[in-house]
């Protein structure tokens, strides 16, 4: 039993990272159906740059500062240059280039810092709480990073839900058409949406880097969880998108626990199918097709 | 108001306009008829800035629009209602509502703008904080209209409003714009297949047929002969 609760107790801290990560991936399709490849390598390098931050004598919190602001202009950056031309194109474009951009991304990193793994510092101490006698598998940084994801999520759904601003992101990712005709200008929406999605992702990056360690290719399995977890809830759904990374964190976990860390890709895909089986279209999907 | 000349746009190789030059009077209704693929959808579309024409000149009010960006030429005061609607189903009426008005950035008049637009068309009262897919087609079309009337505009383009409505409910947003029109000095071009509906209310009329006009007409004239011409060709 205790087993069983540490097991999830880890599996919600890394669902949650999964879930931001998936998070970024689901706003970015939302707004411009495309999924973006890229988001491992945007947010290693905005995670990078946090890392150089620290490796200077710098704060831990200034790092987190500096590698959301790079996310905001990254993400934005990355729209308006790289994307822009291949919206409203078929989709394999974008699926290119994303996927280019990823590689270039890790080539740049790469060239910056060099293939070395890296350590990161954690906020807290990742010493776990006791209860008694019993360790239990969450930390004070565990707890930070569920907060962190937490209070991002919450300060989402007020942007999109309460404010006029989100009014606008919205209806230029369901009708970009109707929304130019009513004024709104959605390039500037498109662009924003990207700085946004970029900033939650920067944040996961820096969560998971203490157990990943920063390196050109350590947050690839990141993504692919990201993804699964975004498939999961749906691809379309921000709730989906939270649901499907903590589905997946705890099932991992378990996976681990029970059975062998060897295998937790294989848990992965397992999930996955599994989902997909039951719920062909995730967990979250509205599955009712667009009518205007 | 409005004032195209010799304006062409062209889809590929195909002219779905070849110079059509019309003007729409202020403070009047224009109906533009004409049969399917006659290039009805397609001069609302350029006026608005959705297509870009390939030569000639959308003129509002003197200057020249048809290369502006569709948001610009919003923030002008022209409001676009496209064929069924277009309203956003995922978003509730008010919500709906209150995009319509948001470039003007005047948050007390917007509210009072969607507290006149629940009087004009109660039953989006009721609905307002329902989700616009839950909304009948006749609902959808008062939300369409209604969300362009919040954002005051000077020239109102609908797409063939009475489409799959009942004639009751196509008679009202016939008489909500009438009385537009009447009231706030609206100029509306109204494009309509159903030449009925739209000569119920229109100042002026004008009918294409394959992306030119081929036939005005002045209120009150007999229409018949030019209509049949123009929608079945003898």
């Amino acid at each position: 039993m205790v087993e069983f609760v540490n097991l999830t107790l880890s599996g919600i801290t890394s669902g949650m990272v999964y879930a931001a990560v998936a998070l970024a991936l689901v706003l970015i399709w939302r707004a411009t159906r495309i999924v973006n490849f890229a988001q491992g390598g945007m947010l290693m390098l905005t995670t990078f740059l946090a890392w150089s931050v620290i490796d200077r004598g710098g704060s831990y919190w200034v790092a987190l500062a500096v590698a959301l602001i790079a996310g905001l202009a990254l993400g934005a950056i990355v729209e308006r240059i790289v994307i822009r031309p291949v919206e409203n194109k078929p989709p394999l474009n974008a699926v290119i280039v994303t996927l280019g951009l990823l590689v270039v991304l890790q080539a740049v990193a790469g060239m910056i810092w060099g293939g070395q793994p890296r350590s990161y510092p954690p906020a807290f101490t990742i010493q776990g709480f006791k209860l008694g006698e019993t360790g239990l598998l969450l930390s004070p940084f565990d707890l930070f990073v569920i907060g962190a994801v937490a209070v991002v999520m919450v300060a989402l759904i007020l942007l999109f839900r309460r404010t006029d601003l989100g009014l606008k992101l919205r209806a230029s990712a369901f009708a970009p058409e109707v929304a130019r005709l009513l004024g709104v200008r959605v390039g500037r929406m498109l662009t924003l949406g990207w700085a946004l999605a970029a900033v939650v992702g920067s944040l996961a990056g820096v969560l998971i880097a203490p157990s990943v360690f920063v390196g050109p290719n350590q947050f690839d399995a990141v993504l692919v969880f990201g993804f699964t977890a975004a498939v999961i809830g749906g691809l379309d759904s921000p709730v989906g998108a939270v649901v499907g990374g903590l589905v997946l964190g705890c099932a991992l976990s378990y996976v681990t626990g029970y059975i062998s860390s060897d295998i937790v890709t294989l848990g992965a895909l397992a999930a996955l199918i599994t989902v997909l089986m039951v719920r062909p279209n995730g967990l979250f999907a509205t599955s009712a097709g667009r009518r205007v | 108001m409005l004032e195209l000349r010799e304006l062409v746009v062209a889809y590929g190789a195909v002219r779905a306009l070849d110079g059509v030059s019309l003007t729409a009077a202020k403070g009047g209704i224009t109906a533009v008829l004409g049969a399917n693929g006659a290039g009805k959808t397609t001069l609302l579309r350029a006026v608005s800035g959705l297509v870009r024409p390939r030569s000639g000149e959308v003129l509002l009010d003197g200057r020249d629009i048809g290369r502006l960006p569709a948001e610009e030429i919003t923030r002008l005061g022209v409001a676009h209602v496209p064929e069924s609607g277009g309203v956003i189903i995922e978003l509730t009426v008010e919500e709906n509502l209150r995009l319509g008005g948001l470039w003007r950035r005047e948050n007390a008049a917007l509210r009072r703008q969607i507290s006149e637009i629940y009087d004009l068309f109660p039953p989006l009262r009721v609905r307002q904080g329902r989700v616009a897919a839950t909304l009948s087609g006749g609902e959808r079309q008062m939300l369409a209209l209604g969300r362009a009337l919040v954002s005051r505009p000077r020239l109102l383009l609908m797409d063939e409003p009475s489409l799959g409505l009942a004639p009751r409910v196509a008679a009202q947003i016939m008489a909500v714009l009438r009385r537009q029109r009447d009231e706030q000095g609206l100029t509306v071009v109204l494009v309509e297949q159903n030449a009925r509906s739209a000569l119920s209310v229109a100042d002026h009329a004008v009918v294409l047929s394959l992306g030119s006009v081929a036939a005005e007409i002045a209120q009150g004239e007999a229409i018949d002969d030019r209509l049949r011409h123009a929608y079945l060709g003898f």
